[in-house]
């Protein structure tokens, strides 16, 4: 980015209207794709001067403790759910998770998933690193996931979504293709990066589960109606433009027992619907790339 | 810009949790847990029964409900003892038509206090487990430990006081502990707490006093969080009741284990005149559905404590 200007120069502007469309394959209008955050979070982290990790002091036993609901839980609903319906998760993981609660990633690899990276912890924030500092999560996080699951990552959502002035530079200098970080568009968009070749997955957070629930307080039922208005106007509007749909998860609140069974309604809803190819990120970055050539 | 070098230490990335407090367990894959009748679902009503001072201590932090206003805050003060003069009687009402028993969590103030009302919740024969002294004994790391011990002590020694029986339970208000909490718990000979809401069943926490069970009283289902931090109708508070119902008695049938439905019910919340009609049709349906039963958290750790060895 061009650090400290008021435009950072991320992208070029591009209107919506008469844009050349993106085919998915099989004449599909909408890709869709699910991200199940696979996190964990420190009962005790230490401070990052820029952020608090918790809103009290810790232990946080409510807020470590509904998270941890995930591993217990959450996340094997979630996923049993998933497979059921024929979606398979692209993983926001906290790479540390590999280490605490492998159980947890051999299981979303084993179901097909795909991982990229969400820091090491959700507990530890990129605010205050220095180049080297971060590189060294970037390694770390290349490493770890290729030792617990073969995979190489292709992504990055940052930690807590805590970012620097270099980190999109830096994972593309790593080889990684897209960023889940920017939220100016419903289809991939190529982004400007000193070297490498990045592009924008388009990920949500105004359908994130957690916005949902806690910013916009809706009731589980609400959220499955917002998620199948969503997927209805971006399965509309891509048989002109090709859309992105994704759906970002979190165990913890979508696994719970008054909430699994509206999602249940929205997973059958797409999978019956017709219009959607349902698959990971990975594979909308290879599609879209490989449709619009070497992007700038 | 740089961070010390120490923010990228991580001392406890391990197999397992950061933490000796308790090992992970998938619930899918742990021994299922059987309840006492062969219920698929046990719904575990607890009751908050609190006192508030009208002379707040934000100290370690103000508790949930409490005074909002310049001293004095007559709305607050009196708008929660509603909930201890009248709430809790539609409520327990409402138990005693549907057949259920419930915890009843409770400050010792509300035990010094309101004698006839433990009274009525004793003979009723619903189960009183404690919830500190007053609303404002708050936990949280920087209480000193000898005065959170100080302070169990207190609550405990209050309600044996009226009640004629120790507690076996222990709620901290807004389920906050510091890091010795669980430990001077076990010491206090409290046999569980229900503080940590990561789990649908009991477990089994390690102190360096002892062993002490954490039944997960789920804050999500709580009429707190719905009704008021969310601010959702009563109507989708039961129908979200009812959804977890209906989510856990499938799982209870597909799994072959028991699951449990953690109820956190407050008077001054629930036990409004217009919030009660909806609230005793959950409770009736509650009881209509087979293979669902009520029990006291008493009941639930008894059962699990067996089970979990």
């Amino acid at each position: 980015m061009r650090e400290g200007e008021a435009d950072p120069g991320l992208y070029d502007y591009l209107p919506y209207r008469d844009r050349p469309k993106i085919a998915w394959p099989d004449g599909k209008t909408v890709a869709v794709w699910v991200s199940p955050n696979l996190e964990f979070y420190e009962l005790d982290p230490p401070a990052n001067p820029h952020r608090k990790s918790w809103p009290k002091p810790h232990p946080d036993v409510v807020g470590y403790s509904h998270r941890d609901y995930a591993n217990r839980v959450g996340h094997w609903r979630m996923a049993e759910m998933m497979e059921e319906h024929g979606f398979k998760g692209s993983v926001s993981l906290s790479v540390a998770l590999c280490q605490h609660v492998p159980e947890v990633v051999e299981n979303a690899n084993r179901l097909g998933w795909e991982f990229f990276s969400h820091g090491i912890y959700n507990t530890r924030y990129s605010y205050g690193m220095d180049e080297a500092q971060e590189r060294l999560i970037i390694e770390d996080s290349i490493r770890t996931v290729r030792e617990a699951t073969g995979q190489t990552i292709r992504g990055w959502l940052a930690p807590a979504l805590t970012h620097t002035p270099r980190t999109l530079d830096l994972i593309a200098e790593y080889g990684m293709t897209y960023t889940c970080d920017l939220y100016h568009d419903d289809q991939p968009m190529p982004v400007a990066t000193r070297s490498g070749q990045l592009i924008s997955m388009p990920y949500s957070l105004e359908v994130n589960d957690h916005y949902g629930f806690f910013i916009y307080n809706m009731s589980p039922r609400e959220y499955a109606q917002t998620l199948i208005r969503q997927y209805d106007r971006l399965a509309d509007e891509g048989a002109q433009s090709g859309t992105v749909m994704c759906i970002p998860l979190h165990s913890y609140l979508i696994g719970q027992p008054h909430r699994i069974g509206a999602f249940e309604e929205v997973l059958r809803h797409i999978a019956a619907d017709g219009r959607a190819w349902i698959t990971r990120s990975g594979d909308i970055a290879d599609h879209y790339l490989a449709q619009r050539g070497a992007v700038a | 810009m740089t961070l010390d070098p120490a923010y990228l230490d991580y001392a406890h990335r391990r197999e397992g949790m950061d933490h000796d407090l308790y090992p992970w367990s998938n619930l899918f894959s742990r021994p299922p847990l059987a309840w006492p009748n062969g219920e698929k679902v046990l719904s575990w009503i607890v009751i908050d029964l609190e006192w508030f001072p009208i002379t707040p201590d934000a100290k370690p932090f103000l508790a949930p409900g409490h005074m909002q206003t310049a001293y004095p805050d007559y709305r607050h003060y009196t708008s929660r003892d509603y909930g201890n003069r009248v709430g809790i009687y539609r409520l327990l009402d409402a138990l005693d038509k549907a057949g259920a028993k419930a915890s009843v969590a409770m400050n010792s103030a509300i035990a010094d206090r309101y004698p006839a009302l433990v009274r009525d919740i004793v003979l009723a024969g619903h189960e009183i487990i404690a919830h500190a002294t007053d609303m404002n004994a708050t936990i949280a790391t920087g209480v000193a430990e000898a005065d959170e011990r100080e302070m169990i002590a207190a609550s405990l020694a209050g309600l044996t006081r009226t009640t004629g029986a120790a507690p076996r339970g222990w709620l901290s208000i807004a389920r906050s502990q510091s890091f010795n909490t669980p430990a001077l718990l076990a010491e206090a000979g409290i046999a569980y707490c229900c503080d940590w809401v990561n789990d649908d069943l009991p477990y089994r926490m390690t102190t360096s006093n002892g062993p002490i069970l954490n039944l997960p009283l789920n804050h999500e289902l709580s009429d707190r969080q719905i009704l008021n931090v969310q601010q959702q109708s009563m109507a989708s508070y039961c129908e979200q009741i009812r959804d977890a119902f209906d989510w856990l008695a499938r799982e209870a049938e597909t799994s072959g284990g028991g699951r449990m439905l953690a109820l956190n019910v407050t008077p001054y919340i629930t036990g409004l005149p217009y919030r009660m009609a909806e609230f005793e049709a959950l409770l009736m349906w509650l009881a209509g559905q087979p293979g669902h039963g009520f029990a006291t958290g008493a009941q639930i750790a008894a059962s699990a404590d067996a089970q979990l060895g």
